[in-house]
């Protein structure tokens, strides 16, 4: 199945019941979408406000949530239905990894993370001893920077939330799959440390040849990152394309108005100086910049480790 | 407003783990005061520090914590250390604590949770005088008189921490400390917080302290910014300054780290952590 897209969605809807057991009104949180990911390698970014339906589209390729209407097809196969060519569940979890928000519940408290890693491999069959596992968990944590040895006995307290971030995605990568789906990954994650994830990413999809759904609020990660970008809202698709084409120049006024909520650094709200106005604040950002210090302490703080 | 002098605070009974190394600042009359740096940076810290919760084992091993508030009803000027600040809490200083989303009580409604807090000053009138006054306050920020009778699992994570910051303003506090209290909210809402934070303290011209890590919030709305690292303040000084003119490094990296919009889009892959 050489050439075969990644995935195609297509007219994809999931709708919840809500109100009373009889009567009551249906509620579409995914309505109709359809997108592709080619065969080759590259992010495809979901953008969009809690709510936006962007976390049920990555259910329903996780296979967490049933659609209820449209079809997902992964490598040209069907992901449910009854068809003879549906993709078993191993199979799945080989070709389709998750990567969610929050490190710290993706583990548990009370067990080493090597030994999620470790079950990671032999549970997919990607080892069939302990130490094949150890390999295959050793091959994944080098590709992010880190190795078996060093997290070896640690449990996830023990981590920085972007170290088990890192971990997380090593998980994902040990059996080697085709896509990953990360949902919300680095808004947990500290402002300093968000871009060497995303960059890892990049790194993920260049050397590894695997593709990406990544689902977040945050557009400018999106923009840096992506091939492609859907913006979505209320359950639609409200724009899709070239992150380029849609930042530079958005058509739709939803867009433009998750661009100005953006605290960009460079350009002030407007409501802001309202605000100032309103209340006859004069900018004390204008006031002399004497007071304006470095503490250089004996000891010097070095930057951390890039 | 406050002064922190050389203040060393940690945490633990038996042994002391330091979290904020010999740290001194000012927290001025009528400002916004940024305090940005990363997780374990000691910025919490130093928040609760200021604040004078000391129940979670916090400890000031040396240096002091002093503050100066004047009563507007009476102009009777108090000033006392941290330590003694308790009774003026959700009176004179109100603290947005990390994490709001889930401080409120499940099994209350919020309007029962706004009053439960309130200085005993402001029950004088009655309680339908006081639900007036509280429905008033919060139409003032676009809140519908109805949240009051909402429990807070039927609002919105954005209505929630609204809801939170307008309470923390209701008695017109002289200070106001919050910690990350736009973190795991979309832009969107964020933005609608961090204005009605700034048009509150435009109004009251009272101190804000916002603590975040996100240097874009603040670049929008603080005046003054202060970095932390590694439990110690690296730099300090007006935020405009601060960006236009980095001085340590740490600030600079911080900064050159931010993505960008527009502009240069290629990716730089960094070296993975040694």
């Amino acid at each position: 199945m050489t050439g075969a897209p990644i995935l195609e969605v297509q007219n994809l809807t999931r709708a919840y019941r809500k109100g009373g057991l009889f009567g009551g009104s249906s509620f579409k949180a995914v309505d109709d979408v359809s997108f592709t990911l080619p065969a080759e390698p590259q992010v495809f970014s979901i953008v969009g406000e809690s709510g936006s339906g962007k976390t049920t589209i990555a259910r329903m390729i996780l296979r967490l949530v049933e659609p209820s209407e449209g079809s997902i097809r992964l490598l040209g196969r069907p992901l449910s239905g009854k068809s003879s060519d549906r993709i078993d569940n191993t199979e799945f979890r080989r070709l389709v990894q998750p990567i969610f928000q929050n490190p710290f519940e993706a583990f548990s408290a009370y067990l080493p993370v090597e030994f999620y890693l470790r079950r990671t491999a032999l549970n997919l069959k990607i080892a069939r001893t302990d130490a094949q596992a150890v390999e295959a968990t050793d091959l994944a944590l080098k590709s992010v920077g880190l190795s078996y040895e060093r997290i070896r006995g640690k449990y996830i307290r023990q981590f920085s939330g972007g170290e088990l971030q890192r971990i997380s995605v090593a998980r994902a990568l040990i059996p080697k799959p085709k896509l990953i789906v990360a949902d919300e990954p680095v808004s947990m994650v500290d402002a300093s440390l968000r871009m060497s994830i995303v960059n890892l990413f990049r790194q993920i999809v260049e050397e590894q040849g695997v593709s990406f759904i990544y689902i977040t609020h945050d557009l400018s990660t999106a923009y840096y990152l992506s091939d492609q970008v859907s913006i979505m809202n209320t359950g639609r698709v409200v724009e899709s394309g070239a992150p380029t084409r849609i930042l530079d120049n958005p058509t739709q006024a939803y867009t433009r108005e998750l661009m100005a909520a953006i605290p960009t650094v460079g350009q002030r709200w407007g409501e802001l100086a309202e605000i100032d106005r309103k209340f006859g604040y004069a900018d004390t950002r204008q006031k002399s910049a004497s007071t304006h210090q470095t503490i250089n302490h004996n000891a010097q703080c070095d930057r951390r480790k890039p | 407003m406050i002064t922190v002098d050389k203040v060393t605070v940690g945490y633990g009974t038996t042994g002391f783990i330091k979290a904020v190394d010999e740290v001194s600042l000012t927290i001025n009359d009528n400002e916004i005061l940024g305090i940005a740096g990363e997780s374990g940076s000691g910025k919490s810290t130093l928040m609760r520090a200021v604040y004078g919760d000391f129940s979670t084992g916090l400890r000031i091993q040396s240096g002091t914590v002093t503050g100066r508030f004047e009563d507007a009803r009476t102009g009777k000027v108090i000033e006392a250390p941290s330590s003694q600040f308790a009774p003026l809490w959700w009176d004179q200083l109100s603290y947005i604590p990390q994490g709001s989303m889930s401080v409120l009580n499940p099994l209350m409604k919020i309007e029962a949770q706004v009053v439960d807090g309130l200085p005993a000053r402001e029950r004088q009138g009655g309680s339908r005088a006081l639900r007036q006054r509280i429905a008033e306050f919060l139409a003032g920020f676009g809140l519908e008189e109805t949240v009051l009778d909402a429990y807070p699992h039927q609002l919105s994570g954005g209505m929630r921490q609204r809801v939170l910051v307008a309470i923390a303003a209701f008695v017109n506090p002289r200070l106001i400390l919050a910690d990350e209290p736009t973190t795991a909210l979309d832009v969107v809402v964020q933005k609608k917080i961090l204005l009605m934070m700034v048009e509150i303290q435009r109004r009251q011209r009272n101190s804000l302290v916002l603590v975040s890590h996100d240097l874009g919030v603040h670049y929008q709305i603080t005046d003054r910014l202060v970095i932390m690292y590694q439990g110690r303040i690296v730099e300090q000084g007006p935020t405009a300054e601060v960006f236009a003119n980095p001085q340590h490094d740490y600030t600079k990296n911080l900064i050159a780290s931010l993505p960008r919009l527009h502009g240069k889009r290629a990716v730089e892959v960094v070296g993975a952590p040694a």
